[in-house]
């Protein structure tokens, strides 16, 4: 009965039913809003330097800062060996990286929660929010690698022991799994929040954690012990900063089993983060 | 069959009451721990305290065509927002389903989506893309929407630095400039000045006439009874009736009354008041005995027994004559000095007698006021004394029984008026 009216009907028609199922995703739905991810991408990248002098250095700033601190702490107090590579080359290459994952990570765990008198107010697809945090913070993330490259340059330039090479092809593939895996991350983060508010707090700890997992203070080739060396290599941020440092200086793992591995594990957290928050989104709401 | 826009079959919303949503992750493993180890005590405790339900919806249904303007209206609790957010899909439904045809515009705040730190132009990008529009149409409209908001000048500022008053101005000119198939408003007129919400209630005439569809929430019976070509009433989550809206406004607003007890006011006796107060108050027609339907062609009165305690000079009781929307129609105001003594002489009695042919049909009430002006007031008695007149005129009877005002104001019919009199020459401007 409705089928045949639907087709003379353009007016798109929705179906509200109770419990849908949660491998339901309106893709072309999401595909009507582009024109809000691309203002709520705008908002982000505007309001946040509202009333700063320095504006959107910080974001330049912050990276270089923690690599001038993690080169003295890391590389001149404790002496981590990183073998030839300048130290800030070396800390900055990882932590670009990182703070990228970082920054899609917690801008899509607070989308729910964060912006809950909003979407008890209007509808959109839910999915937008922590969309538009993967596409503003590759503009913080291309400032970043901008920054970066300057200064590799000159060390280059200096005659530092770098060896750019045929790796530097799959940085792009390399930003992707970064974007996949902190936009799974935070989707599942975001959706345990809406019930287990201990996650708030627990977050910042949890992704300073994540970070000492993370080859990004040391390289790693300084894990042998066979179990941590499994455990580091299961964390998929590792052979992302891993294959980017061997990109750019040259030296890091890699072991193409290890990066389809990685790659596995971010489709698995991408996916199944996606579908939790689908089923959550629908009727968060109901718990503020 | 094909202009149904709305089809709501047997919705249902049920919320859970107690710690629910806000338990922590602690709760949480404790209770899983208790079940899985088969403890008793606790773990059935937490079942009871987590099946303590309340159904916002009870299997709702009904189905609305292409521009018709319905009312949502019933007490509070009633489900009425439930119902809202479950259409604009805010929140889904515990059960049951609903089939909505074409674009579904939102009103359940005013300046949904804006950004202190945008500018204006910035913000009205942003709230009506949030609202469901595209860029391009905004960009269409924008300045439209700008020449609406009457603040050109202040475009490009923060719309934090706005006025409260700019800042409604421009959220509401963004979404007046919505063009959905179905509007969902609800309560947006609960803010905002009288100017503002009259423009409200003509966008949504607007709407209407359009050949939209509009859904609308209100408390104001006054806004829903000029608008609306159908009414639905809710009560306890259940459809209680759904029609025209004057049976069903009528309906809704009878049952309150006998909620609340009419015709007659009796002081409470277990209240022992030393200030001035009403000891009785009742209305009656030419019998005695208190008396709420009232007949339209027959005059009636309002007595009143009152306690003034201390002769007091400037006590002064008002009596307010409200319709049925709570809107005031008139004030009188007495010396209660001047009024007839009662039985001793902290007391007043008096009654005070309505002409007939005062009031077309309708419920009204009235409120009791005892007060010293501009300075106390003892006693506000609110729709104490409600009552129905009943029965029409011919006059009222020859317009289908509708809306034919309020007060029955009987001009004298002259002949030859003075201007019009061909004798005479009009005078010059």
């Amino acid at each position: 009965m409705i089928a045949p009216e639907q087709q003379a009907d353009p007016a798109p028609t929705v179906l509200i039913e109770a419990n849908q199922a949660w491998w339901k995703l309106n893709i072309p739905e999401l595909w009507n809003y582009r024109d809000l991810l691309f203002l709520l991408v705008k908002r982000d990248l505007t309001a946040v330097y509202k009333q700063t002098v320095l504006g959107p250095f910080w974001f330049i700033l912050q990276p270089l800062l923690t690599s001038v601190v993690f080169s003295i702490i890391f590389g001149n107090v404790a002496q981590i060996d990183v073998g030839e590579t300048p130290h800030f080359v070396f800390y900055m290459s990882g932590l670009i990286f990182w703070n990228y994952f970082q920054g899609i990570l917690n801008h899509a765990a607070s989308s729910l929660t964060g912006n809950s008198s909003l979407l008890s107010k209007v509808y959109f697809p839910r999915l937008i929010i922590p969309l538009s945090g993967v596409f503003s913070h590759f503009m913080h993330f291309a400032l970043n690698l901008v920054t970066f490259l300057g200064f590799y340059l000159w060390y280059s330039l200096q005659g530092a022991d770098l060896e750019p090479n045929r790796w530097l092809f799959a940085v792009p593939l390399l930003i992707l799994q970064t974007a996949m895996l902190g936009l799974g991350a935070g989707l599942w983060v975001a959706s345990l929040t809406v019930t287990y508010r201990d996650l708030r707090f627990a977050l910042p700890f949890l992704i300073q954690l994540g970070m000492y997992a993370t080859p990004i203070v040391y390289p790693a080739s300084l894990v042998v012990t066979e179990r941590y060396k499994t455990i580091l290599w299961l964390n998929p941020m590792t052979s992302i900063v891993e294959t980017g440092r061997t990109a750019f200086i040259g030296q890091g793992d890699i072991q193409l089993s290890l990066l389809g591995q990685s790659w596995g594990i971010t489709l698995l957290i991408l996916l199944s983060g996606i579908f939790v928050f689908n089923r959550v989104q629908r009727s968060f709401i109901d718990t503020l | 069959m094909s202009d149904m826009v709305i089809r709501v079959d047997e919705l249902s919303k049920r919320y859970r009451l107690g710690a629910i949503g806000r338990q922590s992750f602690t709760d949480a493993l404790r209770r899983r721990f208790l079940r899985q180890t088969g403890a008793s005590g606790e773990p059935k405790e937490a079942t009871s305290h987590s099946s303590q339900e309340f159904w916002a919806l009870q299997k709702i249904s009904f189905e609305l065509k292409a521009g018709e303007v319905l009312g949502v209206i019933g007490g509070n609790g009633a489900g009425k927002s439930t119902l809202l957010k479950i259409l604009s899909r805010i929140t889904e439904p515990s059960s049951g389903r609903a089939l909505i045809r074409g674009r579904v515009g939102s009103l359940l705040e005013v300046g949904t989506g804006f950004h202190p730190e945008l500018t204006g132009r910035d913000n009205i990008f942003m709230s009506g893309t949030i609202l469901g529009m595209r860029r391009k149409e905004i960009k269409d409209r924008f300045d439209e929407i700008v020449a609406f908001s009457g603040i050109e000048a202040f475009i490009d500022t923060p719309v934090k630095r706005y006025s409260s008053g700019m800042y409604v101005r421009l959220a509401f000119a963004v979404a007046a400039h919505l063009e959905p198939e179905i509007l969902i408003v609800d309560e947006v007129l609960a803010v905002g000045d009288a100017e503002f919400q009259k423009r409200c209630l003509g966008k949504m005439e607007d709407v209407a006439s359009h050949g939209r569809t509009v859904l609308f929430v209100s408390h104001n019976m006054a806004a829903v009874s000029r608008l609306c070509s159908s009414c639905l009433y809710l009560k306890e989550g259940q459809l209680r009736m759904m029609g025209g809206v004057e049976a069903t406004l009528h309906s809704y607003l009878s049952e309150q009354r006998s909620q609340t007890e009419q015709a007659r006011y009796v002081h409470p006796e277990e209240q022992d008041e030393q200030g001035p107060h009403v000891l009785q108050a009742w209305l009656r027609n030419d019998t005695e005995s208190p008396a709420a339907n009232l007949n339209s062609q027959q005059p009636f009165y309002l007595d009143l027994l009152l306690h003034t305690g201390e002769t007091n000079v400037s006590l002064v009781l008002s009596i307010l004559l409200k319709d049925e929307l709570d809107r005031r129609l008139s004030t009188k105001e007495y010396r209660c000095i001047e009024l007839p003594v009662g039985e001793h002489s902290q007391q007043r009695a008096v009654s005070l007698k309505f002409p007939p042919d005062l009031l077309f049909k309708g419920n009204f009430s009235f409120d009791i006021v005892l007060h010293i002006p501009n300075q106390q007031i003892f006693q506000h008695l609110k729709r104490c004394c409600s009552f129905e007149i009943l029965e029409f005129s011919e006059q009222s009877a020859a317009y289908n029984n509708r809306d034919v005002g309020i007060f029955q104001i009987h001009p004298e019919a002259l002949e030859q008026p003075p201007c019009f009199r061909p004798s005479v020459e009009k005078p010059s401007e």
